[in-house]
């Protein structure tokens, strides 16, 4: 019997990257195309190496720009694509993300995020970008942005963000930080018959009836032809009706586009979004921290717990659509909110806007060094 | 007494008819390329399910809206790099890429040369109208020297891309330059490249009246044509770096038409290669 080699069930030892690739290859993708960047070339890297093994392709492109334009395309062909990058290839990429978030075309984009601006600090963990992958290309549309913070999760997550592509019609990120990508530890890849796949819906209509743009369903999400199946079928990033003919003079046409864009995601925010509660019930003061930064803020809660301090963190793992209730749930009772992140501040707004009347404290952290429990500790003893 | 619904265009069956009539003005260049290309695929009888059309920004990148076949409009310059990732996903599709002067080789130049360099098999026919006419008119990368263009006022200052020339030395497997006054020539042209396996180029200079030739002494498209007709000169296989265009001669023909592997070939003979070997391990 043929192993299967796009799964490789059993207990290994690998790193963030390598486990992110591996989650790929055990989701169904068969089209990376990507351009060498640190921290995310060991991505490219296993890819090319793992790919021919199944049958897919892997293809190093020019650059960024041509990179998420390969994938786009490859999606429209019909095979669950993927790139990889860091900071400044992102930026690079938020053109065609704003195609694919037009034309709907399933993929998914991991950034594993470095410190910037610019080319900032290559080889340092930050989590700076987790703004522009909601904001970075131009117009109004929503996408999905996951957040692992353990070499488990960047497999797990990795599955899901495939699978959140292919439901939803959209780009998905996964927003890894540089601390996760290379850290290396147990990650056990379950049986395939054990590992929750998702289809892009397909035309239940012949050719001739297909309007590529209608949605059907209360998800409003279209079912996806794909090239070569006979639909003869057109899209475009121009503003279009749901034939796909550019309409971009008429004001209703664009409303309807727009705000399905964006819906479609709003109206599934409870069935996409997930957040880990760590003894939050009973939480006077909580922590909320997502990637990396999660894990000193685990440490920070149970050494606040054996000082009697009623502390509890919420780990972000949905980070786009907002986790909005997850928040909103505990933020009237908690009497402080602290909020660490390898950045300026950037969740730490969105924090603001919801939990509008409680005491937030923010940590920012730049540069190499990642926050101590002992800091995060500081800040939520700062309230008895 | 006239049977209406006896009336049809011979090409019909391969324009979305919805989309008609264009946008294009009076004059332009790009109908007479739409219709060489379906003329070519008519003569072929290509089967239109297994083609796809991709085009980038512009005026000739509309033509993907209006053919009946599958059809994607990019982002600007980004079509080659779109098209690359069709052709691999699916090696069965007919890809072509037909897209302007500016979109394909100023913000697009990039992954023209790559995807020539890899000899990967999509066939890319550009509209070479002089200028970005869409935004109304301004000097591009194949503007002539002194040409008049909204942002060239004084006379275009640099020095314009040779384009068969470029895509030879990328490595193009088949190269050719026509004009629309020459369309059996380019439907031929055109059809050859079809049947052809490897990177194809076409490029096709196309008269813009209303944007580029009104600025330039040519203010009609008979006018354009009539210069087409007047300053082109048939030298095939003739050295691409000598092929000049400019407003007194304008050298076309096929220049290149060589065999080398494939990039998919290689890359899926590479894919079966690497199966076998792993299944031996096993």
């Amino acid at each position: 019997m043929t192993k299967n080699r796009a799964v490789l069930t059993g207990e290994h030892f690998l790193s963030g990257d390598l486990a992110c690739a591996e989650g790929a290859l055990a989701a169904g993708c068969r089209f990376f195309a990507g351009y060498p960047i640190t921290p995310a070339t060991e991505i490219a890297e296993r890819m090319a190496l793992r790919l021919p093994e199944v049958g897919g392709i892997y293809i190093q492109m020019e650059d960024e720009l041509a990179s998420m334009a390969a994938i786009i395309g490859a999606s429209y062909a019909g095979l669950k694509s993927m790139t990889a990058t860091s900071g400044p290839g992102f930026s690079l990429m938020q053109e065609n993300i704003g195609l694919a978030a037009m034309t709907e075309a399933p993929c998914v984009v991991v950034n594993v995020m470095r410190g910037g601006p610019s080319t900032g600090q290559p080889t340092k963990p930050g989590q700076q970008d987790v703004m522009q992958a909601k904001w970075g290309s131009h117009g109004d549309y929503e996408i999905i942005a996951l957040s692992p913070n353990s070499v488990q999760e960047a497999f797990n997550l990795t599955i899901e963000a495939f699978n959140l592509s292919e439901a939803y019609r959209v780009p998905v990120f996964l927003l890894m930080d540089e601390s996760v990508a290379h850290m290396w530890e147990k990650v056990v890849i379950p049986r395939a018959e054990d590992i929750k796949l998702v289809n892009r819906k397909k035309p239940s209509v012949p050719p001739g009836e297909y309007a590529p743009f209608r949605p059907e369903g209360d998800d409003l999400v279209p079912p996806m032809a794909c090239f070569g199946e006979g639909y003869h079928f057109h899209a475009t990033g121009l503003t279009h009706d749901e034939l796909g003919n550019p309409k971009t003079d008429s004001p209703e046409t664009q409303f309807n586009l727009v705000s399905r864009l964006c819906e479609k995601i709003r109206r599934n925010v409870d069935k996409i979004t997930k957040t880990e509660k760590v003894m939050l019930d009973d939480a006077e003061v909580a922590v909320i921290a997502y990637g990396v930064v999660s894990r000193s803020a685990l440490s920070a809660v149970k050494k606040a717990r054996e000082k009697g301090i009623k502390a509890g963190l919420l780990r972000l793992i949905t980070l786009w659509p907002f986790p909005e209730r997850h928040i909103a749930e505990f933020a009237d009772r908690a009497k402080r909110i602290v909020v660490p992140e390898l950045n300026y501040g950037q969740i730490v707004r969105e924090v603001e806007r919801v939990a509008k009347n409680a005491s937030i404290k923010f940590l920012p952290k730049l540069g190499e060094d990642l926050h101590t429990p002992s800091e995060i500790l500081k800040a939520l003893e700062e309230i008895e | 007494m006239v049977q209406h619904e006896n009336i049809f265009h011979p090409m019909e069956v391969f324009l979305r008819k919805s989309r008609i009539p264009h946008i294009w003005c009076s004059g332009c260049g790009n109908g007479i390329i739409l219709h060489s290309f379906t003329e070519a695929v008519k003569e072929l009888e290509m089967d239109l399910d297994k083609i796809v059309v991709v085009s980038g920004i512009g005026c000739i990148g509309r033509v993907a809206g209006y053919v009946n076949m599958d059809s994607f409009h990019t982002t600007h310059g980004r079509a080659i790099a779109f098209a690359t990732g069709v052709k691999l996903a699916n090696p069965e599709l007919t890809v072509v890429v037909i897209s302007g002067d500016g979109d394909l080789f100023a913000i697009g130049g990039n992954h023209f040369i790559h995807a020539a360099r890899r000899n990967i098999d999509i066939k890319v026919i550009c509209a070479n109208n002089f200028n970005y006419g869409m935004t109304g008119g301004q000097q591009g990368p194949t503007t002539p020297l002194e040409a008049y263009t909204t942002t060239s006022p004084y006379g275009n200052i640099e020095h314009p891309f040779n384009l068969v020339h470029l895509a030879a030395a990328s490595g193009a497997t088949y190269v050719a330059r026509w004009t629309t006054i020459h369309v059996r020539r380019l439907t031929a042209s055109i059809q050859k490249m079809l049947q052809k396996r490897g990177f194809g180029f076409i490029e096709v200079i196309s008269p813009c009246p209303e944007i580029y030739g009104r600025r330039n002494k040519m203010r009609t498209g008979l006018e354009m044509m009539n210069w087409l007709k007047k300053v082109s000169t048939i030298k095939n296989f003739s050295d691409p770096a000598k092929a000049e265009v400019s407003r007194e001669k304008i050298v076309i023909g096929e220049f290149v038409d060589t065999e080398k592997p494939t990039f998919e070939t290689i890359l899926y003979e590479t894919i079966r290669w690497v199966q076998e070997k792993a299944e031996q391990g096993e």
